[in-house]
C-alpha cells in the first residue's frame, strides 16, 4: 500500500496542505490535457480507495478547462496483487469501468502515493483483462520513492523524499472526512 | 476471521458472511467481462472430489476455481480406487500427497468432511456431507435472497420440504439466523428431523406442518424457498403420494398465484435439482420472481469468494 490507512500520530509533518492538493491537481489536469494535446479518448481509472475520489476531482477540473466530461472509472487490484500471501484475506472492492470501454483510449491511472510500484504493477494487469488502451499513463499526487519495480509516474503532483522507514498519510475529504492534507510520521527526523 | 477449511456454516460469523458476499459481488463483476480470470491463485490446485453425483456444485467450484487460475482436477467416486475398495482415508491422503491446496468434497456420509480435514493439511471445502451441511449453499442462497431483498435483518423466508434429509435446510437456518432473518421451517410431520425443537430453539427459527397457515395466515413471507424430495435417501414410506405430498406441501400454481396477490416480487428459491410437479409446479419455477437461475449464477461468484478467503491469504498456520 503506498499510504498508511490508519491516522498519523499526532507528531506527523503536515508537508500538503488542503491548498496545495488543490493547486497539484489543478496542475496535474492541465499537465494531462497538454501532454494528450486536448481531452480526446482520455479515460481516468482511480485506483481504491483514495484513487477514486482523486481522479473524480481531476475529471472536475478537466470539465471546468475544456468543458468535456471525461469518462471516470474505479480499478480493484486487489486481485492482482503479488502479497496476498503476505497478509489475510480482505474483500476486494469493485472495478467500474466506464460506458466506452477502455479500448483504444488513453488511460490514466490515478492514485494517491507512488511507493514501490507494485501496486501499479498489478493495476496494469488488471487493465489487461479489460480491454486494451493506446496509452497507460500514471498521476500520482505524491512520489515518495523507493520504487521496486521499472515503473514511473507520468504526472506528479509533488516529489516527497523520504526515508523507507517513514510513513505517509493522505486524508481527502471524500474519504477520510474532514480536514485534507498529507502528512509523513516516523523516521530519525 | 475466515479460518483454513469451511466445513460448517457455523465455522462463519456474521463479519465473514459479509466479507464472502462482497468478495462474491465482485466476482460477479468478474463473471460478466469478455475476459473471465483472475491470476489469484495462480499455481494453486484445488481437487474437486465428490462421491455423489452433481452437476451445479461441482461445475461452479470447478470454474470457480479455473477462472481463479488456480489448476482444478475433478475426480468423482466412480472411476476412481474407492469404487476397488479404497478407504477414504486412504484416498484423501493419496491425494493430499500431491501437495494439493484444497480439497473440494462431497460425501454421503454426514461428518465425512471434517473427519477429512483431520487427515490432512490441505484446505476442506464441504460440498454437501449427508445430511449435515453444504454451507457454500447457503452463502449463494444468502447472496441471492440480499441481491433481491437487501439487508436480511428481520425478514421472513419460509423453508420448505424434506428437511429431514436436507444438508441445505441445515446450512441455511445457521447462515439466515446469523444475518438476522426470521426463519419458518415447514415440513410434514414424517418429514420433520427428530428433536428439531431443541434446534430451533437455539437457532431461532419456527416449524410448522401446515404449509398453508405459514404461507397466508402468519407475518407474510419476503422468500419461499422449496428443497426437492430427495428419494434417493429415502427408504419410502414418508408420505402415501407423490401426489398427496403436493397438496400438502408443494408450491402450486394457486398457492403461487395467493402468494403472488399479496407480494408479485416474492423470491422463489430451489437450491436444484427440481422434480418439477413434486415440490414446485412449472408455474413457480419459471415465474417472473423465479430466483432459482440467480441461485445458480451467484455460485461461481460465492464459490469464487470462498476459494479467494480459504487460499489467497495467509492464516497464520500455513503450510
Amino acid at each position: 500500500m503506498g499510504s498508511s490507512a490508519t491516522p498519523p500520530p499526532p507528531a506527523a509533518r503536515v508537508v500538503l496542505s488542503s491548498g496545495d492538493i488543490s493547486r497539484a491537481l489543478r496542475r496535474v489536469a492541465h499537465e494531462i490535457l497538454e501532454r494528450n494535446k486536448g481531452p480526446a479518448d482520455l479515460v481516468l481509472l482511480g485506483i481504491p480507495s483514495r484513487g477514486v475520489p482523486l481522479a473524480q476531482r481531476l475529471a472536475a477540473v478537466l470539465r471546468e478547462v475544456e468543458g468535456v466530461n471525461v469518462p471516470v472509472g474505479t480499478l480493484d487490484v486487489t486481485m492482482f496483487r503479488d502479497d496476498l500471501r503476505r497478509q489475510p484475506t480482505r474483500a476486494p472492492g469493485r472495478t467500474v469501468v466506464p460506458v466506452g470501454g477502455i479500448d483504444d483510449k488513453v488511460v490514466v491511472l490515478v492514485d494517491d502515493v507512488l511507493y514501490s510500484g507494485r501496486t501499479i504493477r498489478a493495476a496494469l494487469e488488471a487493465i489487461n483483462d479489460l480491454g486494451r488502451p493506446r496509452a497507460v499513463r500514471l498521476a500520482v499526487l505524491v512520489d515518495r520513492g523507493h520504487r521496486e519495480l521499472p515503473i514511473r509516474a507520468d504526472y506528479v503532483g509533488k516529489n516527497l523524499p523520504t526515508s523507507s522507514s517513514e510513513r505517509v498519510h493522505v486524508a481527502l475529504a471524500e474519504s477520510d472526512g474532514g480536514a485534507e492534507d498529507v502528512r509523513i510520521s516516523g523516521g530519525d527526523r | 476471521m475466515i479460518g483454513k477449511h469451511l466445513l460448517s456454516s457455523a465455522d462463519l460469523d456474521r463479519e465473514d458472511i459479509e466479507t464472502i458476499l462482497a468478495t462474491a459481488a465482485s466476482m460477479h463483476d468478474v463473471q460478466r467481462r469478455e475476459v473471465k480470470k483472475l491470476p489469484t491463485l495462480r499455481g494453486r490446485t484445488v481437487i474437486n472430489l465428490f462421491f455423489e453425483d452433481s452437476t451445479r456444485t461441482r461445475s461452479s467450484f470447478e470454474i470457480a476455481g479455473k477462472w481463479m487460475s488456480a489448476d482444478t482436477i475433478n475426480i468423482s467416486a466412480k472411476g476412481s480406487s474407492t469404487s476397488k475398495g479404497e478407504s477414504l482415508r486412504d484416498t484423501v491422503r493419496t491425494i493430499a500427497a500431491m501437495s494439493v491446496d484444497a480439497l473440494v468434497i462431497r460425501h454421503n456420509a454426514s461428518g465425512a468432511c471434517r473427519q477429512v480435514s483431520q487427515w490432512v493439511d490441505a484446505s476442506v471445502i464441504n460440498a454437501g456431507d449427508g445430511t449435515h451441511e453444504h454451507p457454500t449453499q447457503a452463502l449463494l442462497d444468502a447472496y441471492t435472497l440480499r441481491h433481491r431483498l437487501g439487508d436480511l435483518t428481520g425478514r421472513h423466508v419460509v423453508i420448505v420440504g424434506d428437511l429431514a434429509h436436507s444438508r441445505v435446510f441445515r446450512s441455511n437456518v445457521i447462515t439466515l439466523a446469523t444475518l438476522g432473518a426470521q426463519v419458518t421451517v415447514v415440513a410434514p410431520p414424517t418429514l420433520m428431523p427428530s428433536g428439531i425443537g431443541a434446534w430451533a430453539a437455539r437457532d431461532g427459527f419456527a416449524t410448522s406442518w401446515d404449509l398453508d397457515e405459514v404461507l397466508y395466515a402468519g407475518p407474510p413471507p419476503d422468500a419461499v424457498m422449496m428443497l426437492r424430495v430427495q428419494k434417493e435417501r429415502m427408504s419410502g414410506g414418508f408420505f402415501p403420494t407423490a401426489r398427496e405430498y403436493t397438496v400438502g406441501y408443494g408450491l402450486t400454481a394457486e398457492r403461487l398465484e395467493r402468494l403472488y396477490a399479496v407480494n408479485p416480487e416474492i423470491p422463489i428459491l430451489h437450491p436444484g435439482p427440481m422434480n418439477r410437479g413434486l415440490e414446485i409446479a412449472a408455474e413457480a419455477a419459471d415465474a417472473g420472481s423465479s430466483a432459482i437461475l440467480d441461485q445458480v449464477s451467484a455460485g461461481v461468484a460465492v464459490r469464487m469468494a470462498v476459494l479467494y478467503h480459504l487460499l489467497a491469504g495467509d492464516h497464520g498456520d500455513h503450510r
